[in-house]
């Protein structure tokens, strides 16, 4: 029998849901709402500066790409239980196109971190 | 072939029937803020890559009222999903022992909303720390 592919998405699922209930709140609070308002922040805020200094350091750098690929796998994962639940025929095709997305923007995420260099 | 004329219990919106079902879906739906969010942030890398311009105006859109009241949103929801992240622990998790006695729900729920608080402080600390 072939092997189930299911517990390596249940786990990016689960890794996804604890990391964005950990430090979502926040992330969202800092990227989304203080720093464009410039809430208690100086001028420059998240200016490109900071940006590509902040990610010159490989912990930042890999501490993003884990935001952005586990957020995705675990939104996708969701997503697809969710319109199962809703009555939404849903098969293996659409189980690897929300995989497949949640894939494609780990590794447009990683080409992109590269490339900054 | 022909499908026997058998009755089908309709299921449509069930969700809507109990309010139970209701913050079951709501909490299912904190699913596509989170796939927003991060696909703000891979634009935010991609606009990055771009040079200082481009940069800029990622960071000019984020200011706009629609982004700012977008991220309202996404911040309720994520706090939402939080919250009930921690609340199922208990089932998700296995069981827990300490001192050969298993570790009551409501202690499991306790930590996680705890470890969430303190990382989210670290979290604002190294933010507001690095920039302010």
């Amino acid at each position: 029998m072939k092997r189930s592919n299911k517990p390596v998405f249940w786990s990016l699922f689960g890794a996804g849901g604890m990391l964005s209930a950990l430090v979502g709140p926040a992330l969202v609070f800092l990227t989304g709402i203080a720093l464009p308002l410039g809430l208690g922040f100086d001028a420059a805020g998240l200016s490109y500066a900071r940006a590509m200094g902040l990610l010159q350091n490989p912990l930042a750098a890999l501490a993003l790409a884990a935001v952005i690929s586990l957020f995705l796998f675990h939104g996708f994962h969701r997503l697809y239980h969710t319109l199962h639940d809703l009555g939404v025929p849903v098969g293996p095709g659409l189980k690897a196109l929300c995989h497949g997305l949640a894939r494609l923007g780990t590794l447009v995420a990683i080409a992109l971190l590269f490339a900054l260099g | 072939m022909v499908m026997p004329r058998t009755y089908i219990r309709p299921m449509g919106s069930w969700w809507r029937r109990l309010p139970f079902y209701r913050r079951y879906m709501v909490r299912e739906a904190t699913c596509i803020a989170v796939i927003a969010y991060a696909l703000v942030l891979l634009t935010g890398l991609w606009r990055l890559t771009q040079g200082q311009e481009a940069f800029d105006a990622w960071r000019a859109a984020l200011a706009t009222p629609p982004a700012l009241l977008a991220h309202v949103v996404l911040l309720a929801a994520f706090v939402f999903h939080a919250w009930t992240w921690f609340e199922v622990m208990p089932k998700t998790l296995p069981i827990v022992r300490m001192g050969g006695k298993r570790v009551a729900d409501a202690t499991i729920v306790r930590s996680g909303v705890a470890a969430a608080s303190v990382a989210s402080v670290l979290l604002l600390a190294l933010a507001y720390g690095g920039w302010a």
